[in-house]
C-alpha cells in the first residue's frame, strides 16, 4: 500500500506543477541561504587560523595600554627603542626582537601615487613577521642605525608605483618629505587574516620613520619572537616582569602595556569572524522562516481544493489514514526533494563564493542536516495538518467545501 | 487491515438488498433543529432502478447520502446486504462504499487536472489493483459510458454530460451492488440528460447494476422501474412504474 501511495502522491506532484514549484521555492531559498552563510562563514574562521598557524605560534606582540584589540592602543606611554633591545638583551628565550612604528602616506614615483602603510623597524622585522625579500637587500646595520632613506617594498605597492617595470631596485619614491632609494622587495604574502593586503607595505628603518615622518621616538609596538626551544608562556612572564620596571610601575599598578601571544590573538580573531558567522547565519536564518511561511501560504491556499479532493476519495471508498499517508508522502516528498536541491545549489553556491572571496571550502554536515531537517518538518507540518482537518470531515461536507 | 476484503462484513443472510426502517435525520439543535426525514421505512431489492422523486427540502438528498453510507441517520436502522450500517465505524463505512457502492454526484466530483481515464482509476487503486488490471478495468468502464478515446482528456477538457459519463465510470468500474445518482442530470440540458438516462438505464438492464436514483425532474424519473415520493422527510408514494402500487 505504501509503494502504491507513494506513485499516488507523485502523480499529484505533477499533476500540480505550479503549487509543486513554489512549495519547493520557500525551501530552496531558506535552505540555501544558510548552508551558504554557514559554510562561508566557516571556511572564513579556519582561514583566519590557517593565517595565524603560518605566522608562527611563537610571536609576542607588546604593545602599550591596557588589552585592547590591535590598533587600539592609544593614549598610553609609548615605548622606546631602548625597551626593544632591552628585551634582546636581557631575555635570553627571545630569537628576534623588532620595534616596530607605523604611518600611513603617500608614497609617489613619477607621476604615480598610492597611500600605503609605511613601516619603521630593522631588519628583525623581517624574521619576526616571517617576510623574504624576493629581490635586493634587505637593510644594512649603518643604514640601520643612521635611518637612512632607503625602503623595502611590497609588491602591490610596486605594481601601483611602478606597473610593469619589473627592475625597480636603485629607484627612488618619495613618502611626504622623505626621498628614498628602493633596495628591496618583498616576496608576495597575500590577504592577512583581519582581510588587510599584507603586499600594501613600505618598510623604511625605525629611525628614518620616527625623524622624517612621525617626528618623534616613539616604538608604537615591539614584535618579538621566542626560540623554537623556549616555552612562550615564560617568555611572556619574562617580558612582562622587564617592562614593569623599565616603565617604574609598582606592585600594586595595573600594566599599562599588553603582551599578548598568538594564542590570544587568534582566539580575538576568530572569534570576530565567528561572531559575523553567527550574524549572517541569522540573516540566513530568517530567510529558512520565510521560506517556511511560503510554504505555509501555498498549502493553507490549495486548502479548499484539497478539502474537495479529499471529499471525493474518502466518498469513494478510501478511509482517513489512507488519505492522510497520501498527503503526508506528498509534503514529505516535495519538502525533501526542495531541501536536496537546496543543499545542492547552497553547496555549488559556497564553492563558487569561497573561491571568488579566497577562503577556503569547508563542509559543514551538521548545519546542512538542521537546515534540510527544518524545511522538510515546516513542509511536513503544513501541508499534512490542513489535511488531517479535512480527513475527519464527514465526506458530505468535504464535498461542499468551497 | 482487518476487514480489508469487506467481504467479512456482511453476513451470509440477506433479505433485501437495501432496508431502512423508521430512519430519521435532524440537522442542528434544540430550537433550530431541522428535520429532514422524519421515519423512513424502504426496501430496495437487487436489480431495481428506483428514482426518489420530491420537491427541495423534501429530504430526498439526506435519505440519498444516508443509503451511500456518506451520512448517518439520527435514529433507526439501515441495513445494507443484512448489515446494520449503524454499528459499523468510519472506516468500516468506507470500506462499505468502496467494496459494494457507487456514488454519482450532480456536481461530478472528478478530481480537476487528472485525465478522465485516471478518474476511473481512483476507485481502484484504492481496492489495491494492480496497474495493468486498472487500466483494463477502466478502459472497459469508459468504454461502456461511450467514451472510448478520451481516456486522455481532463475534466476541463470535456463537456458537461462527458464529465457525468466519467462519473458514471468511476462509480461502476468497481461492478458495485449499487450505484446510487443524486441528481445526476441536474447540471446539463436536456439532451445530454436523455444521453445520461439512457446510459443508466442501459446499465441497470443489461449489466443488472441496481440503481437508486434521486432527482426531481418526472422526465428522467420516468427511466426509472420504480418511483419514490418524498414529501416533508417522508415517502409520501412508493409505486412501480406505470402506477402500480407497491
Amino acid at each position: 500500500m505504501l509503494w502504491n501511495t507513494i506513485l499516488l502522491a507523485m502523480r499529484e506532484i505533477r499533476r500540480n506543477v505550479m503549487r509543486s514549484f513554489l512549495t519547493i521555492l520557500g525551501i530552496v531559498i531558506g535552505v540555501g541561504a544558510v548552508i551558504t552563510m554557514v559554510t562561508i562563514g566557516g571556511g572564513a574562521t579556519l582561514q583566519v587560523k590557517q593565517q595565524i598557524a603560518s605566522m608562527g605560534s611563537n610571536l609576542l606582540m607588546i604593545s602599550p595600554g591596557k588589552r585592547l584589540g590591535p590598533g587600539q592602543s592609544g593614549g598610553n606611554i609609548p615605548f622606546k627603542e631602548a625597551d626593544a633591545e632591552a628585551i634582546a638583551r636581557d631575555i635570553a628565550s627571545v630569537a628576534a626582537v623588532a620595534p616596530v612604528s607605523s604611518r600611513s602616506s603617500q608614497a609617489i614615483f613619477g607621476n604615480q601615487n598610492w597611500t600605503t602603510q609605511v613601516t619603521g623597524s630593522d631588519n628583525q622585522y623581517f624574521t619576526v613577521t616571517n617576510r623574504a625579500i624576493r629581490d635586493g637587500r634587505s637593510f644594512s646595520d649603518s643604514e640601520v642605525r643612521a635611518g637612512s632613506a632607503v625602503c623595502v617594498i611590497g609588491e602591490t605597492v610596486r605594481s601601483k608605483l611602478f606597473g610593469g617595470q619589473t627592475d625597480i631596485l636603485g629607484e627612488k619614491i618619495r613618502l611626504q618629505n622623505l626621498s628614498c632609494e628602493v633596495v628591496g622587495l618583498l616576496k608576495a604574502k597575500g590577504q592577512s587574516s583581519m582581510g588587510m593586503d599584507q603586499d600594501d607595505v613600505v618598510v623604511i628603518p625605525l629611525r628614518a620613520l620616527q625623524r622624517r615622518i612621525a617626528g618623534n621616538q616613539d616604538v608604537a609596538m615591539i614584535q618579538v619572537s621566542v626560540r623554537d626551544s623556549a616555552s612562550t608562556e615564560k617568555a611572556q612572564s619574562e617580558i612582562t616582569q622587564l617592562m614593569r620596571e623599565r616603565r617604574h610601575l609598582g606592585p600594586s599598578d595595573d600594566d599599562n602595556f599588553t603582551v599578548m601571544d598568538m594564542k590570544e590573538i587568534a582566539t580575538m580573531l576568530t572569534g570576530t569572524t565567528q561572531l559575523l558567522t553567527t550574524l549572517l547565519s541569522a540573516v540566513a536564518a530568517v530567510s529558512l522562516l520565510v521560506g517556511g511561511i511560503g510554504i505555509m501560504n501555498i498549502m493553507l491556499v490549495s486548502v479548499t481544493e484539497r478539502t474537495r479532493e479529499i471529499g471525493i476519495r474518502l466518498a469513494i471508498g478510501a478511509i482517513e489514514r489512507e488519505v492522510l499517508l497520501q498527503f503526508l508522502v506528498e509534503a514529505v516528498v516535495l519538502s525533501s526533494f526542495g531541501g536536496l536541491i537546496g543543499i545542492v545549489l547552497a553547496l555549488s553556491a559556497s564553492v563558487w563564493v569561497a573561491h571568488i572571496l579566497k577562503v577556503p571550502f569547508v563542509f559543514n554536515g551538521p548545519i546542512v542536516f538542521v537546515a534540510f531537517l527544518f524545511s522538510a518538518a515546516v513542509g511536513v507540518i503544513f501541508g499534512y495538518f490542513p489535511a488531517l482537518k479535512a480527513a475527519r470531515l464527514d465526506p458530505i461536507e468535504a464535498l461542499r467545501h468551497e | 487491515m482487518k476487514n480489508d476484503d469487506g467481504n467479512s462484513l456482511i453476513g451470509g443472510f440477506e433479505e433485501h438488498l437495501i432496508e431502512l426502517s423508521g430512519v430519521t435525520k435532524v440537522y442542528g439543535e434544540g430550537q433550530g433543529a431541522m428535520q429532514a426525514l422524519r421515519g423512513i421505512d424502504l426496501r430496495i431489492d437487487k436489480g431495481e432502478f428506483v428514482a426518489i422523486m420530491g420537491p427541495s427540502g423534501s429530504g430526498k438528498s439526506t435519505c440519498m447520502n444516508i443509503l451511500g453510507c456518506l451520512d448517518t441517520p439520527t435514529a433507526g436502522t439501515y441495513t445494507f446486504k443484512g448489515v446494520d450500517v449503524g454499528q459499523l465505524t468510519r472506516n468500516q463505512r468506507a470500506l462499505l462504499r468502496r467494496h459494494y457502492h457507487g456514488f454519482v454526484f450532480q456536481g461530478f466530483n472528478l478530481l480537476s487536472r487528472t485525465s478522465a481515464l485516471e478518474n476511473v482509476e481512483l476507485p481502484l487503486i484504492y481496492r489495491g489493483m494492480s496497474l495493468k488490471d486498472r487500466h483494463d478495468h477502466a478502459r472497459h468502464a469508459m468504454e461502456m459510458v461511450g467514451l472510448k478515446g478520451w481516456e486522455s482528456h481532463t475534466p476541463g477538457e470535456l463537456s458537461g454530460g462527458q464529465q457525468q459519463r466519467v462519473a458514471i465510470a468511476r462509480a461502476i468500474v468497481t461492478e458495485p451492488a449499487v450505484l446510487f445518482a443524486d441528481e445526476p442530470t441536474g447540471n446539463l440540458d436536456t439532451a445530454r440528460s436523455r444521453e445520461i438516462m439512457d446510459l443508466l438505464a442501459g446499465l441497470n438492464r443489461d449489466q443488472g447494476i441496481t440503481i437508486v436514483m434521486v432527482t426531481h425532474e418526472s422526465d428522467m424519473a420516468a427511466y426509472a422501474k420504480r418511483l419514490i415520493h418524498f414529501v416533508d422527510g417522508l415517502v409520501s408514494s412508493d409505486k412501480l412504474n406505470g402506477g402500480k402500487e407497491i
